[in-house]
C-alpha cells in the first residue's frame, strides 16, 4: 500500500548551510497495518509524515501509493489524495473553534464530492459513534470538550471520508496519561475492528508499543524496523 | 466544492466576527450610499434641463436667421438681429413639408412697457394662432391670439404671469386693461399659464401680440425672427431638417450650404448638448463619492488580511483535509465578495433614502435610475473580487505545514 524509495528531505537554511533532515529512508506498509514511527524530538518524523500524507514532497526519492507515484503529482491531485486516502490527527487537535463538534467531523465532505451531501450526517455519526463519543456532545462547540474527546472528534474527522490510511502525529502529546490511553485503544479498535491502516508517531516508546510494528528513526534515518 | 458549501462556509466565517464583518461593510456601504446619492443628484439635473428644453414644445426645429456655422453659437443671443426670414418662408414650409404638422412664424423684440405708471423691459413675441400650441403654452385666463387678430392686425396682448406681477401687482387680474408697448396701446385679452424657468428663455415673462401687429408697429418689417415647426414624429425631425434647409436655400437662391443665412435648431440636439454638460457633472460627482468606495475597498482588504493571518492555521488544516488553493482562494474570495455585496445593498438603499431626503431639503431633483443602481451593483462585486483577491491568493499560497506549525 505504501512504499517509500529513497526518500531524503534537505532544508536549505543558508547558501552553504544545509540540514538534512531524512536521509535515504526507505520502507513499506501494507494494508491493514498498525505501525508506529518512533524516535526523539526533532528526528524527523513529522517530516516524514507530511511526505507520507501528500502535503510535502522530498527533496529525492519516491513514494508510492497503492502504486501510484505520488511525488509525481500535480498539486491539485496530492489535494485529492489528501481528501480520499489520507485522515490525520494532530497533536494539538486542529478543530474549528466556535463550532459544533459535527460541523468539525462534517468539514472533510466539502473537500471530497464522493458523499453527496443528505448523506453527510449519517456518516459523521456513525464516525463519531465508533471514536466513543458520547452523542450529548455532538452539539457542543469544539472548544467546550476535554482534551480527551477534542482527539477524539479529530479523529472522527479523520475518518469520515474512509481514508486507507490514518496519519496521527504525537496524538497523545497533549492528553495526560489516561485520555491518551483511551486514545490509543480507539485507534487500535479502528485498526483491529475496521481495518484501516494506522501509522502512528510518537517519540514515546509506551506509546509506540501499541502498535504491531515499530520503525525507529533516529538523525533522519531508520535504524529499526521491528514486527511484533 | 458545492456552492451550497461554499456559501455555508462564507456565512460562518463572516458571522463568527461580526462586529469586524459590520464595520468592514460599513466602508462599502457610505461609498455605495454616497456614489448613488451624488449620481442621483447629477441626473436629477439632466432630467431638470431634459423637461425644460421638451416644455418648449414637442419635437420642435426652430428656424431662425443668420448662419449657425458662423456665430458658432445654437443658443443665440441676439435673435431677430438678421433679416433673411420672411411670412413667405413660412408659408412654403407649411405647404411643401410633409412632415410640418404646425408651423408658427414669430417676431420677437425687446421693449419697454408701461401701464398704469408702472413699467417693465420685456421681450415682445408676435404670434399667430398656431404658437401656442407649438410651444405647449397654456391660457390661464382669458383668450389667446386668434386667426382673426392677425387678420386684423388687432391691438390685443396675452401677458406672460412674471410680466402680470411685475405691470398689475401679484395675483390681480389684468384683463380688459391697457398696456403701453412702445407707442402704442394694447389691451389684455389673456395670461398664460407660468411654466417655470428664467433667464432669457422664459415664457413667463413676455408678452404675446399678433404678429401682423408687431410687423407693423413694432419691427417694421415683413422678415420674422424664428419660424418654429412642430415635426409629427421624433424619428422624421434630422429628415424634415434637411428638407426644410432644401427649401429655404433654394427660395434664397443659395447653392453653398455652408453660405446658408438660416440656421435651424433642433430640440434633440439642444437636448444633448445641454445635457452634456449635466452628464460631466455626473460623472464628476460619481467620480468624488467613488474615492469613499475606493477607501472602503482597502477596508475590506486590509480586513481580509488580517483574517488570513489569523486563520493561518485554520487554512493548513483545510489544506490537510483535503482543500486545493483554489478551494481556499474561492473561501476568501466569497467572504470579501459577500462583504461588498452586502455593503453594495444596503448603500443601495442607504443611497435612495439619501437621494430622497436630499429632494425634499434641497431645491435638487434627484433621480435615482436602474443604471445607476446596476452600476452600484457592479462595482461593489468587482471590489470584492479586486480587494479580496490578494488575500485569498495568500492564503491559498501557504504552505500548509507551515500553516499547520503557526502557533
Ligand atoms: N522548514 C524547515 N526548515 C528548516 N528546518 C526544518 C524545517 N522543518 C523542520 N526542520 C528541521 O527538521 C528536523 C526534523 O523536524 P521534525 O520532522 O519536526 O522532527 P520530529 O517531528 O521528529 O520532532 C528538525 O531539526 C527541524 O528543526
Ligand atoms: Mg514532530
Amino acid at each position: 500500500m505504501i512504499k517509500c524509495e529513497n526518500i531524503t528531505k534537505i532544508y536549505q537554511l543558508g547558501i552553504n548551510n544545509s540540514v538534512e533532515v531524512l536521509k535515504d529512508i526507505n520502507f513499506e506498509i501494507e494494508k491493514g497495518e498498525f505501525v508506529a514511527i518512533m524516535g526523539p524530538s526533532g528526528s524527523g518524523k513529522s517530516t516524514l509524515m507530511n511526505m507520507l500524507g501528500a502535503l510535502d514532497r522530498p527533496t529525492s526519492g519516491k513514494y508510492f501509493l497503492d502504486e501510484k507515484d505520488v511525488f509525481d503529482m500535480s498539486d491539485e491531485d496530492l489535494a485529492a489524495i489528501r481528501s480520499e486516502k489520507i485522515g490525520f490527527v494532530f497533536q494539538s487537535f486542529n478543530l474549528l473553534p466556535r463550532s459544533t463538534v459535527l460541523r468539525n467531523v462534517t468539514l472533510p465532505f466539502i473537500y471530497n464530492k464522493q458523499t453527496p451531501k443528505s448523506e453527510r450526517k449519517e456518516k459523521a455519526v456513525k464516525c463519531l459513534r465508533d471514536v466513543g463519543l458520547d452523542e450529548d456532545r455532538w452539539e457542543h462547540l469544539s472548544n467546550q470538550l476535554s482534551g480527551g474527546q477534542m482527539q477524539r472528534v479529530a479523529i472522527a474527522r479523520a475518518l469520515v471520508n474512509d481514508p486507507g490510511i490514518i496519519l496521527a502525529d504525537e496524538p497523545t502529546g497533549n492528553l495526560d496519561t489516561k485520555t491518551g490511553q483511551i486514545v490509543l485503544e480507539t485507534f487500535k479498535k479502528l485498526n483491529r475492528e475496521n481495518g484501516h491502516t494506522i501509522i502512528l508517531i510518537t517519540h514515546d516508546k509506551y506509546v509506540a508499543d501499541h502498535a504491531d510494528r515499530i520503525i525507529e528513526i533516529r538523525d533522519g534515518a531508520i535504524i529499526s524496523d521491528k514486527k511484533k | 466544492m458545492l456552492f451550497s458549501d461554499l456559501f455555508e462556509e462564507t456565512m460562518f466565517s463572516l458571522s463568527a466576527n461580526k462586529s469586524r464583518s459590520a464595520l468592514t461593510i460599513l466602508g462599502i456601504v457610505i461609498g455605495i450610499g454616497s456614489v448613488i446619492a451624488m449620481i442621483s443628484i447629477g441626473q436629477g439635473a439632466t432630467k431638470n434641463i431634459t423637461d425644460q428644453v421638451q416644455s418648449l414644445g414637442t419635437n420642435l426645429l426652430s428656424v431662425m436667421p443668420g448662419n449657425q456655422k458662423q456665430s458658432g453659437n445654437i443658443v443665440k443671443g441676439g435673435m431677430g438681429s438678421a433679416t433673411s426670414l420672411t411670412m413667405e418662408d413660412s408659408e412654403a414650409i407649411k405647404t411643401s413639408i410633409a412632415e410640418a404638422v404646425a408651423v408658427a412664424p414669430t417676431v420677437s423684440s425687446r421693449k419697454q412697457v408701461t401701464a398704469k405708471g408702472t413699467n417693465t423691459n420685456t421681450s415682445i413675441y408676435g404670434i399667430d394662432e398656431s404658437y401656442f400650441g407649438v410651444k405647449n403654452v397654456e391660457i390661464e385666463n382669458g383668450s389667446s391670439i386668434t386667426e382673426q387678430h392677425t387678420k386684423s392686425r388687432s391691438k390685443v396682448a396675452v401677458l406672460g404671469p412674471t410680466t402680470v406681477t411685475d405691470l398689475f401687482g401679484e395675483g390681480s387680474n389684468p384683463l380688459g386693461q391697457k398696456v403701453r408697448i412702445g407707442s402704442q396701446e394694447f389691451s389684455v385679452i389673456g395670461t398664460t399659464v407660468a411654466k417655470g424657468g428664467s433667464g432669457m428663455g422664459s415664457s413667463d415673462d413676455l408678452i404675446y401680440i399678433p404678429i401682423t401687429t408687431a410687423q407693423q408697429y413694432l419691427t417694421g418689417s415683413e422678415s420674422v425672427s424664428t419660424i418654429n415647426v412642430q415635426i409629427s414624429e421624433e424619428n422624421l425631425m434630422t429628415l424634415a431638417q434637411e428638407e426644410i434647409t432644401a427649401l429655404l436655400l433654394e427660395r434664397h437662391n443659395i447653392a453653398d450650404s455652408t453660405a446658408a443665412d438660416f440656421s435651424i435648431m433642433n430640440q434633440a440636439d439642444m437636448v444633448e448638448t445641454m445635457s452634456s454638460v449635466t452628464e460631466t457633472m455626473t460623472l464628476l460627482l460619481g467620480a468624488i463619492a467613488g474615492i469613499s468606495l475606493l477607501v472602503g475597498g482597502i477596508g475590506i482588504m486590509n480586513m481580509m488580511l488580517t483574517t488570513v493571518t489569523e486563520r493561518t492555521r485554520e487554512i493548513g488544516l483545510r489544506k490537510s483535509l483535503g482543500a486545493n488553493s483554489k478551494n481556499i482562494t474561492l473561501q476568501f474570495l466569497a467572504e470579501s465578495v459577500s462583504l461588498t455585496f452586502l455593503g453594495g445593498v444596503i448603500g443601495i438603499v442607504l443611497g435612495k433614502v439619501a437621494a430622497w431626503l436630499i429632494s425634499i431639503f434641497s431645491s435638487l431633483t434627484t433621480v435615482v435610475s436602474y443604471s445607476s443602481i446596476l452600476l452600484a451593483f457592479g462595482i461593489s462585486a468587482l471590489i470584492g473580487i479586486v480587494f479580496g483577491y490578494y488575500p485569498a491568493k495568500r492564503a491559498a499560497k501557504l504552505n500548509p505545514i507551515d500553516a499547520l506549525r503557526y502557533q
